[in-house]
């Protein structure tokens, strides 16, 4: 019920309604794709490229064009728009899951624990990003779900810091102090007061890192450890095409606009949401 | 210049003229200084006193061209010399602002700059208004700081701002102020985040430095005493109204509006306290004895002894039934760190035993059932309560937590509680934010009151309160005491509001109680040193009191509360002048 009127309030700024509807037609297009894409995305069609081999532009056969191989472009970005989703939600879930979990242990327990967690999440930061990702992905053999895998495990370290140091800044103000003196034990101080001021960084960075996780699975696909071809993502689409940005700049375009249409859209609803589990800002907009 | 003309600049150095200070936009526009008008004369002092939300200071910001962008100012005048200020292009302002007019703050940490010496900070102001250049600026420095009276001049221009202490800093501020020699100082409540010794010793500062310079002075204040120590003329504003406009005497003496009546009824005045019936013969209910807290610090170096703060050094006091007991000192002293350990919210050695039970070491479940008997009010009610949790959730937590109360009962206790704290009860559902200072402090008090607990430690409870308003939470803490028959450890800096409110005093210093007795004795027959001294410089809201300060201006050092950690401090004496009134010696 309460969930219903925060849904209702929040379809009431023009923005957010129009990033709501994005997310659900994506979500839907991922997973209806089979009966919405009109052709196989791995079909390699011979009418697809012109005579010299060139892939075509947009037109009525091939709404979106066709890539370097003849394949159509619309059908492929349906596909892959299940890829990215399951990589963004899922991989970006378990690294803010992971972070939070860290970090909270790491700023409210504190003493060896929070400082052996922050070491490690230290040591994690100095260690490059991808390096740690192609070493993991080339243990694990690449597939969708190994891929994402890799990537949470890349992308806690971030959630981990800041929400250590929230953390920290808010179990040091007073009303903290207040719950203990009216006897609050340690969880409840931990998740019924705590827990609400840390939403709004959870909520941001959930929406946030999805549009970085997408660009991380297109960078790992670019180097080939990625989600592996022909399985489409919106992120191998642009690296498989982007030497030829300038003669087929439409087979760049789209996958990117896909990208940065759903990054912002998460954004917008994670920033409204925040609001809205916000009881200070009622009335103040 | 002939004499005439000087007469004439002098008599009007500055003058606001129906100055109106607006916010928002359209529907939401609103009103915040409305008809200000006032002349500012050469040597004289002008106050604007008033509550928070009166106005006062953005008044101030408008004459030094600082007003913040979203602040329109559509009629008035201010005229400085015949220049109108409010139309001066910022080029123009900036050669004004500092050179002619200049503005101390009332937070002077934040008004230095942490990353430059003092020195630097000086001599680059005497530089920037051309006042001196070269060694002629470090000169300029020097003299400066010795005429604010700061000792060690040469060692402090070395040093950074997080080095000096409060009020070190304000003289630094004020040294920096004057440095220009400006023809007009606004000071912006320059002493409210001060000791009231220090306060003392920056008011007996200014007014000296304004007879040497001959500087006119806008002193904005909330307090009454200061009003009264220093002004030659007030106004009193309200929500962005004048109330009243006098010469000093006449508005102490015979005040006209309605709302100056109340405000100066508000203020409480050392020495015309009520008498208060003595509760030491009820039985004790919280006995502290040769309480010590200590915070280590870290090692500067391998193989030297560990050091360690000293915050409570072996304090000792019985609370009766009934009974407020108030501690006072200044900031440092010790004060609140006793009473957070007898909250055990800090480690501390020695003795606390409430109602016979030792609250040293307790642990669990042993800890939360004391708690039920003592609570804290704390100083601040705008930290005190979680801004994300409704009233309901934030007095029925301890209800919950106890009593396991379910949500009807709660709701019917929140009620309750609201009411007897003077909120209508059906505000429980509102969230701290849309509530005032002294609303959320009752909401404070509603929630400490909730597990009927038998002592409560009211930590400043009124400071952060305005006059009018700190009235009414005393009055309730009084009803509180007398309905349930509570036991206060009233922890405060202000003497009048002791004075009112407490059975007994005990004085602290540096960590000690240095003087511990009824009210009248420790505060109208003090006998400590230290006692004397605070007593001193508390600020009287009364004409033809204004009082020397100067014996105050010389530095009192306090002792360093940091020791080895194997540093055993000599045994604290006290002499018994009269029954029940201990004075350390």
């Amino acid at each position: 019920m309460a969930a219903l009127r925060i849904f209702l309030t929040m379809c009431r700024r023009p923005s957010v309604a129009v990033a709501l509807a994005f997310i659900v037609i994506v979500v839907v297009a991922s997973l209806l794709a089979p009966w919405i894409a009109p052709y196989d995305p791995n079909e390699q069609f011979f009418e697809g490229l012109t005579l010299e081999g060139a892939p075509l532009p947009p037109n009525a056969t091939y709404w979106l064009g066709t890539d370097l191989l003849g394949r159509d472009l619309f059908s492929r970005i349906v596909y892959g728009a299940r890829t990215s989703l399951i990589i963004g939600i899922v991989a970006n879930g378990i690294a803010v899951v992971i972070g939070t979990l860290v970090g909270i242990t790491a700023g409210f327990v504190r003493g060896w624990l929070g400082m052996a967690l922050m070491r490690l999440t230290d040591l994690m930061m100095a260690f490059p990003a991808l390096l740690l990702a192609i070493a993991l992905a080339a243990i694990l053999s690449p597939s969708l779900w190994i891929v994402a895998l890799v990537i949470a495990m890349v992308n806690w370290v971030q959630v981990a810091r800041v929400i250590y140091s929230e953390t920290i800044s808010i179990a040091a103000r007073e009303f903290v102090a207040v719950e203990r003196t009216i006897g609050a034990s340690s969880l409840r101080i931990l998740f019924s007061h705590l827990l609400p001021h840390l939403v709004p960084t959870i909520l941001v960075w959930a929406t946030l890192g999805i549009s970085t996780t997408v660009l991380l699975e297109a960078t790992l696909s670019f180097l080939g450890i990625g989600v592996q071809p022909p399985l489409p993502s919106w992120g191998n689409i642009i690296f498989e095409s982007q030497s030829y940005f300038t003669s087929a700049s439409w087979l760049v375009l789209f996958p990117g606009v896909a990208i940065v249409a759903l990054s912002l859209s998460f954004n917008l609803v994670g920033d409204a949401l925040r609001d809205e589990l916000d009881p200070t800002l009622k009335g103040r907009r | 210049m002939s004499v005439q003309t000087e007469q004439e600049a002098a008599r009007s150095l500055l003058s606001v003229e129906r100055l109106a200070i607006e916010f928002g936009h359209g529907a939401r526009r609103r009103r915040v200084v409305d008809e200000l008008s006032f002349t500012l004369q050469s040597g004289r002092t002008l106050c604007i006193a008033g509550e928070s939300g009166s106005g006062k200071s953005l008044s101030a910001l408008a004459i030094m061209g600082l007003l913040p962008r979203a602040a329109a100012t559509p009629s008035g005048a201010i005229l400085f010399k015949d220049q109108e200020l409010l139309s001066l292009p910022e080029r123009h302002m900036q050669r004004l602002r500092g050179r002619e007019i200049a503005m101390i703050f009332q937070e002077p940490m934040t008004s230095l700059n942490p990353m430059m010496s003092i020195g630097q900070q000086l001599e680059e102001t005497a530089r920037r208004h051309r006042i001196a250049a070269g060694s002629g600026a470090h000169q300029r420095a020097r003299e400066m700081l010795e005429a604010v009276r700061v000792p060690h001049v040469e060692r402090r221009l070395k040093q950074y701002p997080h080095e000096l202490s409060g009020g070190m800093r304000q003289r630094v501020m004020i040294a920096m102020a004057m440095l220009t020699n400006p023809k007009v100082l606004i000071a912006d409540e320059p002493t409210t985040a001060l000791d009231v010794t220090i306060q003392a010793q920056i008011l007996e500062l200014m007014r000296d430095l304004q007879r040497e310079f001959n500087t006119a002075m806008l002193l904005i204040t909330h307090d009454m005493g200061v009003v009264a120590e220093m002004a030659d003329e007030v106004v009193v504003m309200n929500q962005g109204v004048v109330e009243e406009q006098a010469p000093l005497r006449q508005l102490f003496t015979h005040p006209k509006a309605s709302y100056t009546q109340k405000l100066l009824a508000a203020v409480p005045r050392l020495g015309t306290a009520g008498p208060l019936a003595s509760k030491t013969e009820r039985p004790v209910v919280l006995e502290v004895d040769d309480l010590k807290v200590r915070f280590p610090l870290r090692r500067e170096r391998l193989f030297t002894t560990p050091k360690e703060v000293r915050a409570v050094e072996g304090v000792s006091f019985r609370l009766h039934q009934g009974e407020t007991l108030g501690i006072v000192g200044e900031s440092g002293c010790g004060k609140s760190t006793t009473g957070k350990a007898l909250m055990n919210m800090l480690a501390f050695e020695g003795s606390a035993r409430l109602n016979g039970q030792e609250l040293n070491g307790l642990k669990g479940e042993a800890l939360k059932a004391v708690r039920r008997d003592i609570q804290m009010i704390f100083q601040d009610p705008f930290a005190a309560l979680n801004p994300r949790k409704s009233i309901l959730e934030l007095v029925g937590e301890p209800l919950l937590i106890h009593h396991r109360l379910a949500l009807h009962e709660r709701e019917e206790r929140v009620a309750a509680l609201l009411e007897q704290v003077g909120l209508p009860g059906d505000t429980m559902r509102r969230y701290p934010h849309q509530f005032s200072g002294g609303q959320r402090q009752r909401i404070c008090i509603a929630r400490a009151l909730a597990l009927k607990p038998k002592v409560i430690i009211a930590d400043e409870p009124v400071s952060a309160l305005d006059v009018s308003v700190q009235a009414q939470v005393l009055e309730l803490l009084e009803t509180l005491q007398r309905q349930y028959d509570l036991s206060y450890l009233f922890i405060s800096h202000d003497m009048a509001v002791v004075e009112r409110l407490c059975h007994r005093v005990a004085v602290m210093y540096s960590g000690q109680i240095v003087e511990i007795g009824s009210r009248d004795q420790v505060l109208h027959d003090p006998q400590h040193a230290y006692t004397r001294r605070l007593l001193a410089a508390v600020p009287v809201p009364e004409m033809d009191s204004r009082r020397d300060f100067k014996a105050l201006l010389e530095a009192f050092e306090s002792p360093n509360p940091i020791k080895p950690h194997d540093y055993i401090a000599p045994a604290q004496c006290y002499i018994e002048p009269n029954a029940g009134h201990f004075v350390a010696v």
